[in-house]
């Protein structure tokens, strides 16, 4: 291992990792063999392969990116010119006659995006689908008669699109089949809503036995559910730190954490994106120096950062960061929307993908919505932190309990992974997506794309960087039938537009295949190929025969 | 160099382009510098000797000046001369002066320049750290635990355990009672018809959607749900949520921002303050229901805003109610506020989860109980958990307004999509609201009864609204303890639990909340309790109550 001192790795470092390669590759790894193998080891894999890169684009591209905006937002101008002199027809809802003397809702500047440069390319944006979110969906054809300002359905149905846009990692998701049986029994006993809050009437016994199942799932002591995952964060947050403590929060954290964050009135300080050095230099700062003006010392210290990332496919620096909270005291709450269930040799997240033990995370999140199908979000840890948020909670307090059929799906979910149902369905699963990812993080690198992320990350984000090979790219993908999602600012940096792949168990290989041919011949089309290191600069990472060996 | 002028680089061009001469004979870069820069003090032929003597200038570049350039220079240099001379007087002085003069001089500027930039007048206590104290200090710090121990008979730590659905008849703690307690004011939570729709979706879509609304989350049912929703309120547009909490506390961020100014009840729900705190606005409360106090503080604002006009033609103001309020039971006197709105031009955010299918001939809530024109209010919010009996919330108003939440509002943006067999619920539920419009009628019929029967009760108060769905029983007098008065009516919620009426305290987060309501129990009406029930719900507080508190 090329790291023994197990300090903080930079960004692109590579390691090889024997362990983890072999049981993916091999495939005949059963559960119980990896955990053993984990603790055969004793210490964590502090050593485990981080491969994660974020290549820098071309300067002529970053160049072109910033003039595209540049005349995006110059014509944008000219047009509001046109409007404000009624040469231009605007189509934007007005504000009614009566309250025309009002302060205006929404500040001019506030908009002249959204009218300018978002509605140029709105259509590639909440597309409507019209079956599940399985490997293949449905989606409603819809033209826009007036540059997108409203849409129109022709009634049409583009069948079997290829689904690379829904966090379906597992591919739990799919239409009724005969696994769902218990979902469809909860939901004609039980109904769909619960009616009042945990705290009052709502704590059914499905919400009792879906935590027990999710504390046994992650291996902690207790865990409690709430029912949606953006308010998981939200509204707990601020039940764990207040004024006078400290919040060390990773810059690329999603806004529910930063929302909660906000929402607790404790100091927030950012610091660079899974970047060790950054994250130290705070901690000893904080300690160190204390409070601002009052020179109190912090309450707490609590670090926030995120299983993997959404938006940059990487995967947080577990071990370092372990390492850093032990030494300065810190609490460090990890929320794993996405992480849990897609990695880890079982499936249990970003501590078991490192082989670290979930009690050295004080706070584990996650969501149900992206591996298990379901919607809704859980805190776990110690019982003295469940406790408190059992009682503390805002969303135990005053808002509605999860909705059972929901409920049931998370359960019938966790317990195919966890293989209680009997089978080795889940973990197939597991490996699956495994290997979904790796051969198609690996194939587009080779055809010279920029791809962000950790190699072992299911979310695979493809740079495009200029807003219009952006829309293109969406179009033309939907043309082959192919669902990607794309993003651009204010989600990522302004001149960091990209699409997004979310590779899913339930992907066979054909349609990665398809997907991945599709995306060749659009990279071609678009010259988005703009990665220097056309081939990989590490090949022996990818085995071609062992996939065959699967198959 | 002192003399350095731009004029003079005009002249320098031609002589340096004359390259034999300086190529042939130049000693060194900076004499050629020196050159091009004292080439206006030695331009003119005729100059005085002191001139003459100008060391600085090697031979060889006067020597290359075409004539023509020397007159030019010399039309350039005549108007200053008077100025120049000093300046070379200068400049022979310091060629005159000994070196270990100038270098002392030199050092002597320096140190002046130093002297004017340092800070070093105080005194000298720099407080850097040593490493040694640094990792000292690291070493001593003690964080406090991460959360304080709770103790274990909190109440929250012993909630009631809800066997089967929470409908009509509900089994709390493995005891069947009449439930009291949850907000299923139209019974709908077990209606057969819901819970087909809500199979039928589970067949076509399964159970999650695997994301958020912009990436592949939106579906046909949610856009149908929003359509009819929007349809059923009578305005243009509703947005859907995915979370009843969600919805009011991302709304409010959504338009009210930093220095914009909102005037909320007093009596104003958590989900309410949560989006005010993340708005980052500027609050105003005003006493619960009172339209003095409201038009007080919309007074002072107006006379604040005279005085910067420039300031109050960017600040927004908004008015935040609720209909039916969930901490009182009352109703916000609407006819009033929006008087109020278009006299001092703040716009109403209504947040109607209690109000919603309940008020109003046909359930559209507080505007249809009051005949308000709906386009009166700019935004209502609702959640769909209460009378719709599903999980989720909306918004609607009009498109001007409701659109700007697609891109804005945070739960809407950022969270996964309402799973669609809970929109296929909610589709259904108003489809049976609007099949049934008398429904709302019998609940109002049935709040009215429960509400005349808990009257007078010794000890309990009854507060809310006659034809609210949601009603409070305060203590008439607390007993001084916050805690104390909690233990009573949990002691009086047992007893009824005993008997079979399932009821609760309404709970509260006593430390977070802005204005804590006084402890309570909340009774909850539904359209599925009969007549009978309603008699012996009302009998039995009535003698819990007096058991208990006389």
């Amino acid at each position: 291992m090329a790291n023994p001192g197990g300090g903080a790795v930079g960004n692109g470092t590579l390691h090889n990792c024997k362990t983890e390669s072999n049981c993916v590759q091999g495939g005949h790894c059963t559960k119980n063999g990896i955990v053993r193998e984990a603790q055969q080891n004793g210490k964590p894999h502090i050593n485990m392969e981080i491969e994660e890169s974020f290549e820098e684009a071309p300067l002529h591209v970053m160049v072109f990116t910033y003039m595209g905006y540049g005349i995006g937002t110059l014509f944008g101008y000219l047009r509001d010119f046109l409007r404000n002199w009624g040469i231009e027809k605007c189509n934007a809802a007005v504000e009614r006659e009566e309250q025309k003397d009002f302060v205006p809702l929404y500040q001019d500047f506030e908009n002249f995006y959204t009218r300018n440069l978002y509605m140029r390319i709105r259509d590639n944006w909440n597309r409507p689908v019209c079956s599940a979110p399985g490997p293949h969906f449905d989606m409603l054809e819809r033209v826009s008669d007036d540059y997108n300002w409203t849409f129109r359905f022709t009634g049409r149905v583009i069948k079997d699109v290829i689904n690379m846009g829904s966090y379906n990692f597992l591919g739990l998701v799919s239409k009724y089949n005969e696994s769902m049986r218990t979902v469809k029994e909860v939901l004609e006993r039980y109904g769909t809503g619960v009616a009042s809050t945990r705290h009052e009437m709502g704590t059914l016994d499905k919400h009792k036995e879906l935590e027990d199942l999710v504390a046994k799932f992650l291996n902690v002591e207790a865990a409690m559910v709430f029912g949606m995952g953006f308010a998981t964060n939200s509204m707990n947050i601020p039940v764990l730190v207040g004024k006078g403590c400290l919040i060390l929060s990773d810059e690329l954290n999603h806004t529910s954490v930063v929302l909660g964050a906000r929402l607790s009135g404790a100091t927030i300080r950012t610091f660079k994106h899974n970047n060790m050095q950054s994250l130290e230099k705070l901690l000893r700062d904080a300690i160190i120096y204390g409070q601002p003006r009052t020179r109190r010392a912090w309450k707490k210290i609590l670090i926030l950062v995120e299983g993997i990332y959404s938006m940059e496919g990487s995967i947080v620096r577990l071990p370092q960061i372990v390492a850093l909270k032990k030494k300065y005291k810190a609490y460090l709450y990890v929320d794993e929307a996405h992480s849990i269930g897609s990695v880890g040799p079982t499936g249990r997240g970003v501590s078991e993908f490192f082989g670290i033990d979930p009690g050295d995370v004080d706070v584990l999140m996650g969501t149900f919505t992206k591996s298990f199908g379901a919607a809704g979000g859980y805190i776990a840890g110690k019982k003295e932190l469940v406790d408190y948020i059992r009682v503390h909670s805002h969303s135990a307090v005053y808002a509605t309990s999860m909705s059972p059929p929901v409920a049931e799906q998370i359960i019938r979910a966790m317990k195919l992974i966890m293989g209680l149902d009997g089978t080795t369905q889940g973990l197939q699963r597991v490996q699956q997506l495994a290997k979904n990812t790796k051969y198609f993080r690996q194939r587009l690198r080779e055809m010279g794309f920029i791809i962000y992320g950790n190699d072992h990350s299911p979310v695979v984000p493809v740079l495009l960087y200029m807003p219009g090979k952006v829309a293109a790219f969406a179009r033309h993908m939907l043309e082959k039938k192919i669902a990607v999602v794309v993003v651009g600012f204010p989600a990522t940096p302004l001149a960091e537009a990209r699409a997004r792949f979310c590779i899913s168990a339930a992907h066979t290989r054909e349609m990665l295949d398809k997907v991945l041919e599709a995306t060749d011949e659009i990279g071609d089309l678009l010259q988005v190929k703009y990665s220097r290191h056309r081939h990989s600069a590490r090949p022996e990472l990818y085995d071609e025969t062992s996939f065959e060996l699967d198959d | 160099m002192d003399t350095w002028r731009p004029p003079v680089q005009g002249i320098c061009l031609p002589r340096s382009a004359s390259g034999p001469a300086r190529t042939g004979l130049s000693p060194s870069l900076t004499a050629q510098a020196r050159g091009g820069g004292d080439q206006r003090a030695a331009a003119p032929a005729q100059a005085p000797p002191p001139r003459a003597r100008d060391v600085t200038v090697p031979r060889h570049a006067r020597v290359d000046v075409p004539v023509a350039f020397r007159k030019e220079a010399q039309r350039l240099t005549m108007a200053n001369a008077a100025e120049q001379w000093v300046l070379v007087e200068m400049v022979q002085a310091l060629y005159e002066a000994p070196a270990y003069h100038l270098i002392l001089e030199g050092i002597l500027i320096l140190w002046i320049i130093r002297l004017l930039f340092s800070k070093t007048y105080k005194l000298q206590e720099r407080s850097d750290l040593t490493l040694k104290e640094k990792e000292e200090l690291i070493e001593e710090w003690q964080p406090e635990p991460l959360v304080p121990p709770v103790s274990k008979d909190h109440p929250a730590l012993n909630y009631n355990i809800v066997s089967g659905p929470p409908s009509h008849n509900i089994v709390v703690n493995g005891k069947e009672c009449i439930n009291f307690a949850s907000f299923n004011f139209l019974g709908l939570l077990d209606n057969p018809r819901v819970k087909a729709a809500a199979l039928a979706s589970l067949k076509k879509y399964g159970v999650g959607t695997c994301g958020p609304r912009g990436f592949y989350g939106t579906f046909d049912v949610h856009l149908d749900l929003e359509d009819r929703l929007a349809k059923f309120m009578k305005t243009e547009e509703a947005i859907i949520y995915s979370y009843g909490f969600a919805t009011i506390a991302s709304a409010i961020p959504a338009y009210s921002k930093r220095g914009d100014i909102v005037f909320v009840d007093r009596a104003a729900c958590f989900a309410i303050q949560k989006g005010l705190q993340a708005s980052r606005s500027d609050i105003k409360i005003f006493k619960h229901n009172d339209m003095a106090d409201l038009e007080r503080l919309l007074k002072e604002q107006e006379i604040e805003d005279q005085k910067n006009p420039r300031k109050a033609r960017v600040t927004r103001r908004f008015i935040v109610v609720e209909g039916i309020y969930m901490n009182t039971g009352t109703i916000c006197p609407l006819p009033e506020l929006v008087k109020l709105k278009y006299k001092y031009k703040a716009r109403i955010f209504l947040e109607e989860s209690l109000s919603f299918g309940v008020l109003g001939e046909h359930g559209r809530g507080v505007t249809e109980h009051y005949g308000i024109n709906i386009d009166d209010i700019d935004l209502i919010s609702a959640n769909m958990e209460n009378a719709l009996a599903s999980v989720g919330g909306f918004c609607c108003g009009r498109s001007f307004v409701i659109d700007h939440q697609r891109l804005s509002g945070q739960g809407y943006c950022f969270s996964a999509s309402l799973p669609p067999l809970l929109a296929a619920a909610a589709i259904e539920a108003l489809n049976i609201m609007e099949e049934n419009p008398g429904i709302f009628a019998v609940l109002k019929e049935k709040c009215r009864k429960i509400h005349k029967a808990l009257q007078g009760i010794s000890g309990l108060r009854v507060m809310g609204e006659s034809f609210s769905p949601a009603f409070h029983l305060h203590l008439e007098e607390s007993t001084g303890s916050r805690e104390k008065d909690v233990k009573l009516l949990q002691e009086i919620v047992n007893q009824c639990m005993n008997r079979s009426i399932a009821l609760t305290q309404a709970r509260y987060l006593d430390k977070e909340e802005k204005c804590l309501p006084p402890p309570s129990i909340r009774v909850v009406v539904t359209v599925e309790q009969t007549e009978d029930e309603l008699e012996r719900a009302a009998a039995t507080i009535k003698e819990v109550a007096q058991a208990v508190l006389l």
